[in-house]
């Protein structure tokens, strides 16, 4: 083991004197795609003119693996993380994020204090910061769907009235909800009857009945391109891909939103990050009314109450807050609970 | 009697010159040796270790465990333990060390995370001396769940520094609670089922080489040297193209819409298109293509070396064709071939870019299930683990190859 850390240093060090050079800069990551680009514009640049601070921003795919290498191996390389509260608790529990303090986030453009003015569950967890409010829902290709169109979850499951191919994300995460609401179970009791094995079963028997009609990808970028080339007739995806496609490349998809699953992405540090002084500047910097109202752009909710009027109203019934009442919350510490069995349940599911 | 004639002192610098040659050997080597002690020896004995030794609960609550020592995890655990551990929780609590226990608990008893975070925060709020005397009441107001002698078990289990635990999970096997017998596991079984397809894939790709690769080598080797050299960069042609894009490109000919597919249709062979792509006859197919150069390499150069008279002699002594290729040729070529066949499947075993891009769901190999568990679930112990188990079944199949057949047999060319 202590050479293999020997080892790691080294190979670190080789890295690090390459990081010398920007002693300044700062590492931020997110997830790349229109809500990077949307990032890119209205938390990044303003940073860097203002400040002058170099940043380094880049992309990854979700999920703690990473963090808890560079944590394990004292090796960071990450400073600012964009990281989806479904992991957070999990990220934040075993020690692998810096705590916020949350005094020192401003108040809101109008003078709210910023207690109040962020929506409680964006403050929930001691570790981040929200940035948006995003959430899950199925869309449709209007040219290659046919004469039916899909509006339940119900109907997703339903490969006899609407045939094709539908796309989903590799984990466990919200398929087994959507599966269980399709089965029948109440949006609101989803999770307590996840907990339970007969739960759990009925949920693979459920998607069971879909298998051979589903196709699996990785990353939420891949959502609007297997609807965009045929790949899938159906897509799950983060709402803002979606409504990208629409907006900006003139894509002909529809949205579907009963029970979409809906979750906060929050701003959070790597713990032992050498820069953290400075990635609490920029967190602070970016979770003012302004730039979060910016989110706005790619369809992600501001998560304070005083980013609303900066909001081109326009964009309104497409934000997951206007659609609340048919949503679910993600909730974050089942998915602590279970993401393990569940995942490698999933993985038995897949390779049967 | 040539001894006798060596004086001492000839005997001893010529044991000095040898030891200095020796020294010199071992300095053009040394780089070598301490590039291969830092990526190779220490990365697998690091891997072997961590499958064996988890500290994490044992570091953070040493006292619990000590006193959990005479428990022997049939009932509940005396009083004194459970008080021992909700002070042991408060403080953890304080350092913000919970988490990390709830993850290494929760790994055995699915559910058990959130039992003990929500505990953890609420022992903080209660003195120590309160804890020491009725801790177990504490605990079990807090949460039910710790009048259930389950995570009690949980907490023992997950304690051991050193367990046979992971290999246990990775052979699809568990140990019983109670009496300590070994047992078949109750959650998901994929492991073994896998192993077995893995290596299954593997004899099956390596054949697919042979019936591919060994005529090819044959033929080559017959040509007249120019003509030769020409078609073996045909052979190095792709060996040199980078790994992604051949596999990329059998996304590109295998897909529902691609090149296959819309041939055959055109044709008007099928109305539907087949699914190749995501399944095991892609991974076995783009593999196969993939390791081909390896099979054809050393077949060529030992197959060059085969004087072709041996087989004219044979013939003009009355050997129809196929004896004479079955006693004479084909032995001749065993060198080069058991190499291939050997370098093929060891690779293939372990591959994973592949199967991971071309291989959807069923075509996946034991190499990607390691690699979800150290990207995805975290569990790093139990992909260190699995990766230990296929150390070991290389190795065994090795061995049985050395014992059989004789790696002084091989020949690389």
């Amino acid at each position: 083991m202590k050479k293999l850390s020997t080892v790691l240093t080294g190979a670190a060090l080789s890295v690090a004197l390459m990081g010398a050079a920007h002693a300044n800069s700062l590492t931020v990551v997110s997830f790349g795609g229109a809500y990077g680009a949307a990032q890119e514009r209205h938390m990044i640049a303003p940073f860097v003119k203002e400040t002058g601070t170099q940043i380094l921003f880049e992309d990854y795919s979700g999920g703690i693996a990473e963090i808890k290498a560079q944590v394990e191996s004292g090796n960071i390389l990450w400073d600012a993380v964009d990281i989806e509260v479904i992991d957070l608790e999990r990220a934040c529990a075993e020690g692998l994020l810096e705590v916020i303090p949350r005094d020192i986030l401003p108040a809101g453009d109008d003078g709210t204090p910023a207690m109040k003015d962020f929506i409680p569950a964006a403050l929930e967890n001691e570790c981040g910061v929200g940035v948006i409010v995003w959430t899950i829902i199925y869309a449709y290709n209007n040219d290659t769907i046919g004469a039916n169109k899909p509006q339940t979850i119900a109907d997703l499951f339903d490969t006899k009235t609407f045939p094709g191919k539908r796309a989903f994300r590799k984990r466990p995460q919200v398929n087994m909800e959507w599966a269980l609401i399709a089965d029948g179970v109440e949006p609101s009791k989803v999770y307590e009857v996840l907990a339970t094995d007969e739960g759990q079963r009925r949920a693979f028997a459920k998607l069971d009945t879909i298998k051979n009609d589903i196709v699996w990808f990785d990353s939420w970028s891949q959502a609007p391109q297997l609807l965009n080339d045929g790949g899938a007739a159906m897509v799950q995806s983060a709402n803002g891909r979606i409504f990208s496609a629409i907006q900006e490349d003139k894509r002909p998809f529809t949205m579907v939103w009963d029970s979409h699953v809906y979750d906060l992405d929050v701003w959070s540090i790597v713990k032992g990050s050498t820069k953290k002084d400075l990635a609490l500047e920029f967190i602070k910097f970016a979770t003012q009314s302004k730039p979060l109202a910016g989110m706005a752009d790619v369809a992600y909710g501001p998560t304070r109450v005083s980013s609303n009027v900066y909001v081109d109203q326009s964009v309104v019934p497409d934000l997951p807050t206007s659609h609340i009442e048919k949503g679910v919350k993600a909730d974050g510490i089942f998915w602590a609970d279970f993401g393990e069995s569940l995942g490698e349940k999933f993985n038995e599911w897949l390779l049967k | 009697m040539s001894q006798a004639a060596l004086s001492r002192q000839d005997r001893a610098s010529a044991l000095s010159a040898l030891r200095r040659r020796k020294l010199v050997a071992f300095l053009f080597v040394a780089p070598l040796l301490a590039f291969l002690l830092f990526a190779f020896v220490a990365p697998i004995a690091s891997m072997l270790l961590r499958s064996v030794y988890e500290p994490t609960v044992a570091n953070l609550i040493p006292d619990t465990l000590e006193k959990m020592d005479q428990w022997d995890g049939r009932d509940m655990p005396p009083a004194a333990v459970m008080n021992q551990f909700a002070l042991d929780l408060k403080r953890l609590a304080g350092d913000r060390t919970s988490g990390r226990l709830a993850g290494e608990v929760n790994r055995v008893l699915p559910g058990s995370s959130s039992v003990i975070q929500s505990t953890a925060r609420q022992v903080r709020q209660v003195e120590d001396s309160e804890l020491l005397s009725r801790g177990s009441d504490v605990l079990q107001q807090a949460n039910g769940r710790w009048a259930d002698v389950e995570i009690w078990r949980s907490i023992q289990r997950t304690g051991q520094a050193y367990s046979i635990n992971q290999f246990l999970t990775a052979l699809d096997l568990q140990k019983n609670p109670l009496d300590g017998s070994i047992e078949a596991r109750d959650g998901p079984k994929i492991y073994v089922d896998l192993y077995t397809k893995t290596l299954r894939i593997a004899l099956l790709i390596t054949l697919l080489t042979i019936a591919l690769g060994y005529p090819l080598s044959y033929f080559l080797a017959g040509l007249p040297d120019k003509t030769a050299n020409l078609l073996i960069v045909f052979v190095l042609l792709p060996f040199w193209t980078s790994l992604l894009v051949r596999t990329t490109s059998w996304i590109a000919l295998l897909q529902t819409n691609g090149v296959v597919n819309s041939f055959l249709i055109g044709i008007g062979l099928i109305n539907e298109p087949f699914k190749m792509l995501y399944t095991e006859f892609a991974t076995i197919i783009a593999m196969t293509h993939i390791l081909l150069p390896f099979m054809i390499l050393p077949l060529y150069s030992v197959m060059r070396g085969i004087d072709p008279s041996y087989f004219r002699a044979a013939m003009s002594m009355g050997a129809k064709p196929i004896p004479a290729f079955w006693r004479i040729y084909l032995p001749m070529s065993l060198p080069g071939l058991s190499a291939g066949a050997l370098l093929v499947f060891i690779i293939s075993v372990g591959y994973y870019i592949t199967p991971a891009l071309v291989g959807g769901t069923d075509g996946q190999m034991i190499s990607n299930l390691i690699a979800f568990h150290m990207q995805q679930s975290n569990n790093w112990g139990l992909a260190a683990a699995l990766g230990s188990i296929l150390l070991a079944v290389i190795l065994l199949l090795y061995w049985t190859y050395d014992r059989f057949v004789g790696t002084k047999s091989l020949s690389f060319g």
